[in-house]
């Protein structure tokens, strides 16, 4: 499971998260009730939404994730979520590159 | 019981220095592996619920962190053959993206492991004599010991005789499956403590008396996390033939009265402390109540364990040979290098090598598959097919002849493995930080980036000096902030990363946890913030003062000046 440790009412439209049980990789809950690897297919809820979690025995852990909207896309509010969604910030081979131009 | 396939023993390198299993060990893991591939594919099935399933997860190494499964892999007190490396590298080319993180506990974790695949991850380690049992849960975690056990000038005592007593003691123990939480172990078997063994659970000193029996000090109730605290000594020597007994008796008084409501109060360090010297004196009490005789360490058992242990073949040598002396002389490049990443070593002739996994600009502890598999090739050919990774997330060929030094030099470079920072500022502690576990509250690794590019040059580093650098992305401190001459702790504010900035701590013999020295910084500032610290200790260091020694001496009044100064 990997909610973030401090949950507060939501105040904002929320979307819904997890990891898939199979591979871990973050999961979205999409429009059509099936869960996506992608955000941007994510259906927002209002914020009133948040504490009904959605179970689905092949995601790990769901939770709510507060979003922003721009262009009708949701953008999580909080850093942590943003990275659950690009990923990590970091790249290890152009590091190991780096290492040997240096 | 499940039906196993008994497997065959791995083909080691003849003089690699490791604990060899037996085939009693290798059925005893196929059979794990059997009863944890059940279990996975009852969770698959849905037979199981998350809530059941992840505390046997956990008992398998299996973590689920931010975007993926991790796996977290036992290196029994950091000590690998090249057989295991090459392993490795193999495990992280299949079934990660071809890396794995060396980690500060000296384990290795496989940051993109999918459920579905880790029961063959657990088979390709079972085939080289490994596992990932106790790396999570409430238990006895790995044994952590010196990188340069059998090869330090300065030991009275292989502490990887001990490490393995206690990792076969503790290991499935069933009194201590279940403590109150996680518990850490740290042996070292020389006066100089090179594993911090006062910020552990227990921290052992092995050591000798006058007629050369070997006993043990014992420091318990150290730790970093929430609530920082070094260990107190309660015990100057406890005979061999006690260890075991007295390690039992530690443990129990633990078991029986650590908190087991508040997870911030229940390791052993808040017991220590709340009890005072009356920890001491349970401890005293248990020991006296287990029956001596069961529990002696058989001096048959350890000359056995030490075996696996005893010196291999060194040749005859001389300190210093002319090549190596002259490699030196006519290669500037590879004299900075030698200048840190070598440690005398016992035999003359040859020296111990730490292996820099910090490039500038690199993740602290990665190593990709190519630089395992080739470093396993690299420690058959200089240093006896043996490798040992460090609690500050590098790597150690213990055993090099000095006349092979420029040669592993130039093999290193285009591996990127010859970065001359050992021990200097970029040589940066981090955890994986938020771009990878789930607990964080802020990232690490780039902040390490960041700071190891800003002090690039090589002459800037050595003008600063010794330096340890630690970041931790969560109060849980797995990145050792608090013992970092300068440590950085990122917090969560309002859902944004800033980092709080300690000072002053050290680990080793003169342990020390570092102060808060004032409000945090944001990330884009706390690059700035360290090169304000380190430019105010380069102007007003003593002459041999390392930061942590100006610290103690001007205390963090000119420091937090500095820092906090109007623009
Ligand atoms: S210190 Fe925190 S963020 Fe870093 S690895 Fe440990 S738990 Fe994760």
């Amino acid at each position: 499971m990997s909610s973030p440790a401090k949950l507060r009412p939501a105040t904002a439209p929320v979307v819904f998260t997890g990891n898939f049980l199979s591979d871990g990789r973050v999961a979205w809950l999409a429009g059509d009730g099936t869960w996506s690897p992608r955000i941007a297919e994510a259906r927002v809820f209002p914020a009133e939404a948040a504490a009904r979690v959605p179970q689905d025995p092949r995601v790990v852990g769901p939770y709510a994730v507060e979003v922003d909207l721009a262009a009708g896309l949701p953008t999580p509010r909080r850093f942590r979520e943003r990275l659950r969604v690009t990923g990590p910030s970091v790249v290890a081979e152009p590091a190991l590159r780096l290492a040997l131009a240096s | 019981m499940n039906a196993v396939t008994p497997v065959g023993a791995p083909r080691h390198p003849e003089h690699a220095r490791l604990y060899r299993y037996d085939a009693i060990d290798r059925a005893f893991l196929q059979e794990r592996i059997a009863e944890f591939r059940g279990q996975v594919q009852r969770r698959i099935d849905g037979a199981l619920t998350e809530d059941e399933f992840k505390p046997l997860r956990l008992m398998n190494g299996l973590y689920l962190q931010l975007h993926a499964y991790m796996l977290r892999v036992a290196i029994p007190y950091g000590l690998l053959s090249s057989t295991q490396m090459r392993q490795l590298g193999m495990i992280a080319r299949r079934w990660d993206r071809g890396f794995g993180h060396f980690t500060t506990r000296q384990n290795i974790q496989f940051n993109w492991t999918k459920l579905e695949d880790v029961c063959a991850m657990l088979e390709a380690l079972a085939d080289v004599d490994m596992h990932a049992i106790q790396t999570s849960g409430n238990c006895i975690r790995n044994v952590t010991t010196d990188e340069y056990a059998g090869a330090a000038c300065d030991e009275v005592v292989d502490p990887r005789i001990y490490a393995e007593i206690l990792r076969q003691w503790s290991t499935l123990h069933p009194e201590f499956t279940w403590l109150p939480r996680k518990f850490k172990i740290a042996v070292t078997g020389s006066p100089q403590d090179r594993v911090a063994a006062q910020v552990h659970d227990i921290g052992v000193l092995a050591k000798r008396d006058a007629g050369g029996a070997v006993g043990f000090e014992v420091w318990v109730g150290g730790g970093l996390g929430r609530t920082p605290l070094l260990g107190t000594k309660i015990r100057d020597w406890v005979p061999e033939a006690d260890f075991l007994r007295f390690m039992e008796a530690v443990l129990r008084v633990y078991n029986a009265l650590g908190q087991r409501e508040n997870i911030y109060r229940a390791r052993i360090k808040i017991l220590v402390r709340d009890m005072g010297a009356e920890f001491a004196g349970a401890v005293e009490r248990e020991f006296a109540a287990i029956p001596r005789d069961p529990y002696a360490l058989d001096p048959a058992i350890v000359a056995a364990i030490a075996a696996h242990f005893a010196a291999p073949p060194f040749a005859a040598l001389a300190d210093e040979p002319a090549t190596y002396v002259r490699a030196r002389r006519e290669n500037a490049e590879f004299a900075a290098w030698t200048r840190n990443a070598l440690r005398p070593h016992r035999a003359p002739g040859y020296a111990s090598v730490t292996i820099s996994l910090k490039p500038i600009g690199g993740i602290p502890g990665d190593a990709s598959a190519d630089q395992m598999e080739a470093l396993a090739d690299l420690a058959e050919r200089y240093s006896f097919g043996e490798i040992r990774v460090t609690h500050s997330q590098n790597l150690v060929l213990a055993h090099v002849r000095q006349e092979d030094l420029f040669t592993l030099w130039q093999a290193l470079g285009p591996l990127g493995l010859a970065t001359p920072n050992i021990g200097l500022v970029s040589d940066i502690i981090a955890c994986p930080g938020m771009d990878y576990c789930a607990l964080a509250t802020a990232r690490s690794i780039p902040v390490a980036q960041r700071i190891s590019e800003r002090f690039a040059r090589l002459d800037r580093q050595l003008e600063i000096g010794e330096l340890n650098l630690n970041i931790s992305g969560c109060i849980n401190a797995c990145g050792h902030h608090h013992v970092g001459h300068i440590g950085i702790l990122g917090v969560d504010k309002r859902g944004e990363e800033v980092y709080q900035i300690t000072l002053g701590g050290n680990q080793g013999n003169d342990a020390s946890i570092g102060e808060l020295i004032g409000p945090a910084f944001s990330y884009d500032a706390v690059v700035d913030a360290v090169e304000t610290l380190l430019r105010t200790y380069v102007d007003r260091r003593d002459p041999g003062e390392r930061f942590v020694d100006t610290y103690r001496r001007l205390g963090a009044v000119p420091f937090r000046e500095a820092l906090y100064a109007p623009a």
